[in-house]
């Protein structure tokens, strides 16, 4: 069971990261538009270069 | 005429517009062209849009909403200028700007496609991004590459209308706050995921056996998850019951703070003394839940604050500056006194000025309420926001800004809007009892048990703050009010805040005052023909068409109310145009349609029927036209505003449910009484002739007796429409009427005013059943902890039940009827 030790650690980090992710893309502006990349994401793949 | 539109549609073979995809009506349909177009901008744009390699853009459209598009070839010189630029397109990188622009006829997701293709079509635009829910383009370029007028015109060329947004620092900051409760809400929501597991794995063990070692351990990370939910998404609350506290005012803050920090204390002692219960679980899980139930109330709230900014930004906001014989479109901050500018028909006036050049009419019931246009010529002043209705004036200008008529009445509405309580709402009100009601509970239990059982006394104390802590009235406002007015919002009725509807469902003990503004309200904005006086030895003449047929040759505001009525069956000849009258041939006859003096003068007689009809027409309000056939004068039509055709009704309705409807009318008395006699109200309830500051003293007078609620559209009304405990702005409303209500009718007639108040009311009855739920449920609760049968686990399981019975009750409660359905029994 002592194994919990390290799981705990390493779940907290894990969720930290996460949480640190969420709130950079919260920042950056990701979320201001929820609407428009569903519509976006039909229609990118057009003959670029 | 709709009937005769059905037949021709159904006899011909209709095709669709190969651009805006609406039927092409006969006229336009070119049997040799592979492709058809219902009009000339469908044509210029499709013509646009192959021409820069986007033509697939027609392969990806989908049926549904379509406009026809109409380009309007401006230059958007305005959007050149140093100090816009400065304001809206700030610099995001050396050389690169970005900005947003409000676009009109965005719809689906072809249009994503399109203006996201920007870049390739325009050489020196680096991104183009457009939110689809806010039809907002946001363009970042290379300043040096190309001007903004250039990508403005583009965008225009494919019609979409781009138009700048109105303020753009607001929107920048309203747009920090959301991202900031976004984040409160995840770190909120992880933590108290994350509790709750830890918290499983604790209950599990106090159930089956745990070693002590990995309890604490359990204990101690919940405790660190805990704090930081608390002290960061959770301060929110801590800083409105400081600010409630402060201020001495109730707030729902206060008592969720006072169960937060009294779960946060007991459990972090309990935590260090290792004993007893820990609350982190319930504590971060009802931080999520209230933020959750704030975030949503307030994204409603912003989609109706967004909407009418929409709205806004479609007036064009550019003034057409005289340079010698060049014309230079400019932001109208810009214009300083004694510069010359040009309106166009249709144009409002940027300024306040005189005409220099030019002779037209003016319309200035925005500003005055007066619904008859006004006829200017040289050397009459124009004010700012009256609309030019005529011919091209020129305008030299004497003062700008917040000097002009407008600018006055906007400082008048801020001292309105200023002056007026903020009303304590529902929510708030309960918290004060119940901070004070949980406290002397929580004194009771503690004394109570110190004398039973002094080793528990602590703990069933801090239970009980804790079941108490009103999360099913913190979540129960926001959710009703944010289903409210969701459902609102999808029947045209934008309401800026909760708060609206409870000024409007609050039972009070007077019965409310409805005041109505007449020109634009009640009646309607275009003028139309509403009496028709025949002389019965011309009865056999078919008159009133021919009138019709010969108006629709001249431009005047007046001629258009008997245009609207032409068939296109018969050719009319029009011989003479006149500032007062025409002059035509219709039928082989000789036709004169004017003023009384344009007409007078060329007839020999005028007969005493006409004389007494001219004065009957001008008692009521309307103005007299005259029409001559063959040099005789044969009949008199009353011009003015049509009362709308919901109004009888909607006046009614309100009347049955007891309120005191009464006229608030910048118009002639005589024209307010004529309307307010065809509406059934009495004689002394039409008030006319008032200025906005008599409007605002009316308004004052009957709020010191109850809730006033002042329905209106005009610059004119704002400040009263500020006043009122509740201002509605109609379809079709000015800018200031706009900024100045808290409830806009996006659909034109009155009866969204009916559904406003039913809907208000029938939202107040929700809130109040669900405050009545958990209230009840707070007191069950609060009662098993004083007798200390439930503990903080039976705690933490009843709390959720609690709360969704409030969130189910919020979602499912009618409150706003579709307003397809008819909305009175």
């Amino acid at each position: 069971m002592s194994v919990i030790y390290l799981l705990i650690p390493l779940a907290s980090a894990l969720g930290i990261g996460a949480v640190w992710a969420f709130v950079r893309a919260t920042r950056a502006g990701q979320f201001d538009d929820l609407e428009t990349p569903a519509h976006r994401i039909l229609h990118d793949d057009d003959g670029e270069p | 005429m709709s009937t005769v539109a059905s037949e021709r549609s159904e006899t011909q073979v209709v095709s669709p517009c190969a651009h805006c995809g609406l039927p092409v009506p006969p006229g336009m349909v070119d049997a040799s062209a592979p492709e058809q177009f219902c009009c000339s901008g469908c044509r210029v744009v499709r013509r646009t849009i192959e021409s820069c390699g986007l033509g697939r853009y027609y392969g990806m459209k989908t049926d549904g909403f379509a406009q026809p598009a109409r380009p309007t070839g401006r230059a958007y010189a305005e959007m050149d200028d140093r100090a816009f630029l400065d304001r809206h397109a700030p610099l995001v990188a050396p050389g690169l700007r970005s900005t947003e622009l409000i676009l009109e006829g965005v719809h689906c997701s072809a249009c994503v496609w399109l203006l996201e293709k920007l870049p390739r079509v325009l050489a020196g635009v680096v991104e183009a991004r457009l939110d689809l829910r806010r039809a907002t383009l946001r363009v970042t370029w290379d300043e040096t590459a190309l001007p903004l007028s250039k990508v403005a015109r583009t965008l225009d060329g494919f019609g979409y209308r781009p138009h700048a947004g109105r303020d753009p620092e607001a929107r920048a900051a309203r747009q920090h706050e959301d991202r900031r409760m976004l984040v409160r809400i995840g770190v909120a929501g992880a933590g108290a995921g994350n509790v709750m597991l830890l918290a499983f794995a604790l209950y599990g063990g106090h159930f089956h056996g745990m070693q002590g070692e990995y309890a604490r351990l359990f204990r101690w990370t919940s405790l660190a998850i805990a704090l930081v939910v608390l002290l960061w998404p959770g301060g929110l609350f801590f800083r409105g019951a400081w600010a409630a506290l402060r201020t001495r005012s109730a707030h729902l803050d206060l008592p969720i703070a006072i169960a937060l920090a009294a779960g946060m204390v007991a459990g972090t002692l309990n935590t260090i003394l290792d004993r007893g219960d820990i609350y982190f679980d319930s504590l971060t899980g009802l931080v999520f839940l209230l933020l959750v139930g704030r975030y949503v109330q307030r994204r409603i709230e912003r989609r109706a604050s967004d909407a009418v900014e929409w709205l806004f930004s479609l007036t064009p906001r550019v003034a057409r500056l005289c340079e010698g014989d060049h014309i230079r479109e400019v932001p109208p901050e810009t214009l300083r006194p004694d510069h010359v500018v040009e309106v166009r028909p249709g144009d409002s006036f940027p300024a306040d000025g005189v005409v220099c050049d030019g002779q037209s009419s003016v319309n200035l019931a925005f500003i005055t309420g007066e619904s008859r246009p006004l006829t200017v010529r040289e050397g009459d002043a124009v004010f700012a926001a009256a609309t030019n209705l005529g011919r091209v004036l020129k305008v030299r200008i004497t003062t700008t800004g917040r000097a002009t008529r407008v600018g006055k009445l906007l400082t008048l509405v801020e001292e309105c809007g200023r002056r007026k309580a903020p009303i304590v709402q529902l929510a708030d009100r309960m918290a004060g009892w119940f901070t004070v009601a949980a406290m002397g509970l929580f004194v009771v239990t503690l004394c109570t048990w110190l004398l039973v059982d002094a080793a528990h006394a602590v703990d069933h104390a801090i239970t009980l703050l804790i079941v108490s802590c009103p999360c099913g009235l913190g979540l129960a406002t926001p959710l009703a009010v944010s289903v409210a007015l969701g459902r609102a919002a999808r029947s045209h009725i934008l309401v800026k805040g909760g708060e609206v509807l409870e000024r409007l469902g609050r039972r009070s003990t007077s019965a409310p005052v409805l005041f109505l503004d007449k020109t634009g309200t009640l009646t309607e904005d275009n003028l139309t023909v509403v009496a028709w006086h025949q002389d019965p030895k011309a009865a056999h003449l078919g008159l009133r068409a021919w009138v019709a047929e010969l108006e629709t040759q001249s431009a005047h505001p007046i001629a258009q109310a008997f245009a609207a009525e032409a068939e296109g069956k018969m050719a009319a000849e029009l011989l003479a145009s006149h500032d007062t009258g025409i002059e035509g041939r219709v039928d082989g006859h000789g036709l004169l349609v004017g003023s009384r003096r344009f007409v007078c003068q060329r007839v020999q007689h005028v007969p005493a029927w006409a004389e007494a009809m001219r004065q009957t027409f001008s008692a009521q309000g309307q103005t007299p036209v005259w029409i001559a056939v063959d040099g005789n004068v044969s009949a008199l039509a009353g011009v003015g505003g049509r009362v709308r055709p919901d109004a009888q009704q909607t006046i009614s309705a309100f009347q049955r449910r007891g309120l005191r409807v009464e006229i608030l009318s910048g118009d002639d008395p005589a024209a307010v009484l004529a309307v307010g006699a065809t509406l059934g109200l009495s004689p002394e309830h039409c008030h006319g002739g008032l200025g906005p500051e008599d409007k605002v003293r009316a308004v004052e007078a009957a709020r010191r007796d109850g809730p006033v609620v002042m329905v209106g559209d005009g610059v004119n009304d704002a400040a009263a429409l500020s006043a009122a405990s509740v201002g509605v702005a109609v379809h079709g409303g000015a800018e200031a009427s706009l900024v100045a209500a808290d409830v806009y009718l996006g659909r034109p007639g009155l009866s969204g005013l009916v559904d406003l108040f039913g809907g208000a009311t029938r939202t107040l009855k929700v809130i109040r059943r669900c405050l009545a739920v958990s209230l009840g449920y707070n007191v069950v609760a609060a009662t098993l902890a004083l007798t200390g049968i439930v503990n903080a686990l039976q705690a933490a399981i009843l709390m959720p039940l609690a709360s969704f019975t409030v969130l189910a009750m919020a979602l499912w409660m009618p409150t706003f009827r579709n307003h397809q359905e008819p909305s009175c029994p």
